[in-house]
């Protein structure tokens, strides 16, 4: 295996879980919007902090991808 | 084309290398002096023009700003450095944006190849600059908990030694858990360090990855096809700057915030008249 390789297999399969994450909670989001358009406004704070957390996780595979 | 993970040096001042990257900062910093200069000249009482353009966007940040820490005070202590983190981040991002960042440059040989060192480069795609804001950003969390709740009961929320001496009156099992307590303080101290590689290290990911993903594009059709994802770009970079700025903000709401939850719900009823009388 070469580093490359291995480097793009990190990048892909750690950007997964964040990716289905991210989806959830932007799904998540739009529906309660839809539900409740008022509380937009509302929502958005704590969706943007959610997937930032979420992101995060794909952040760790950067940074392992960086070291590797 | 490829563009170097580091910023490239393009002059020396003595020891210290100039990169490519620090242009574009000091450019975005140059730009702050001056409307801070014009902001501060206001000679009317009613805003006019520019001057009413920067209290505009003052006052919409204070809101947004007020719906996260939900009191006025807090909000106006918190806004000096939250606002200041979007505001710069944002112009860095789009700066990077704009034509001959990563385009004007100078021919240099480099390990016998020809390459091109750009003059210009977006200075939130070197790690250095976001690494510097995130560790103020994280710093100024501290201090803030520090002076709002006091040293101890700050430092408590790491080291919870305060929690296994009161839980000593209390009984065994309450001993437990405060064992259990001071387990989670210690994680803490690692959530503290990871806080500060998470929030550098997704601007800097992201710009990053835009600057690539705009150079391939533009490798493969030249001229139109980038266009979309220029559109793609200024949209992530203003995301990313109101993320930057609103996990600064969450993070100083939370150190603020006294530990435990009889604490904070106090907290709240002695809040809420005061966000009443506001």
């Amino acid at each position: 295996m070469t580093p490359e390789f291995a480097k793009a297999l990190a990048m892909a399969v750690g950007g997964l879980g964040p990716a289905i994450a991210i989806g959830l909670i932007g799904m998540n989001a739009m529906a309660s919007i839809g539900r409740n358009p008022e509380a937009a406004g509302k929502i958005f704070v704590p969706m943007l902090l959610g997937m930032a957390f979420a992101e995060a996780i794909a952040i760790y595979a950067l940074v392992v991808t960086f070291t590797m | 084309m490829s563009m170097s993970l580091a910023a490239e040096e393009i002059a020396h001042v003595g020891e210290f290398a100039i990169t490519n990257a620090m242009v574009n900062a000091w450019i975005a910093v140059a730009l702050f002096v001056v409307i801070g200069f014009v902001a501060s000249r206001r000679k009317s009482l009613v805003p006019k023009g520019v001057h009413n353009t920067i209290e505009a966007t003052v006052e919409f940040l204070l809101s947004e700003v007020q719906k996260v820490t939900v009191d006025r005070e807090r909000a106006e202590k918190f806004l000096p450095l939250v606002g200041t983190i979007f505001l710069f981040v944002l112009v860095l991002n789009w700066m990077g944006l704009l034509p001959g960042t990563g385009s004007i440059g100078v021919y240099e040989m480099h390990h016998g190849v020809k390459t091109l060192v750009p003059l210009f480069r977006p200075a939130s795609s070197d790690l250095n600059m976001t690494l510097a804001i995130a560790v103020v950003a994280i710093f100024s969390t501290h201090l803030f908990g520090i002076f709002r709740l006091g040293a101890i009961d700050h430092i408590s929320k790491f080291l919870n030694f305060k929690g296994i001496i009161k839980s000593i009156k209390k009984g065994p099992m309450a001993i437990v858990i405060a064992f259990i307590e001071f387990g989670v303080g210690l994680i803490e101290i690692v959530s503290e360090v990871s806080k500060t590689v998470s929030l550098s290290l997704r601007l800097f990911g992201n710009v990053f990855a835009g600057e690539i993903l705009l150079t391939v594009m533009i490798g493969l059709f030249a001229y139109f096809l980038p266009i979309p994802f220029i559109f793609l770009e200024i949209l992530v970079g203003a995301i990313q700057a109101t993320v930057f700025a609103m996990l600064t903000l969450a993070f100083l709401t939370v150190a603020t915030e006294p530990h435990g939850h009889d604490d904070h719900e106090e907290d709240h009823a002695h809040n809420s008249p005061e966000h009443a009388h506001a």
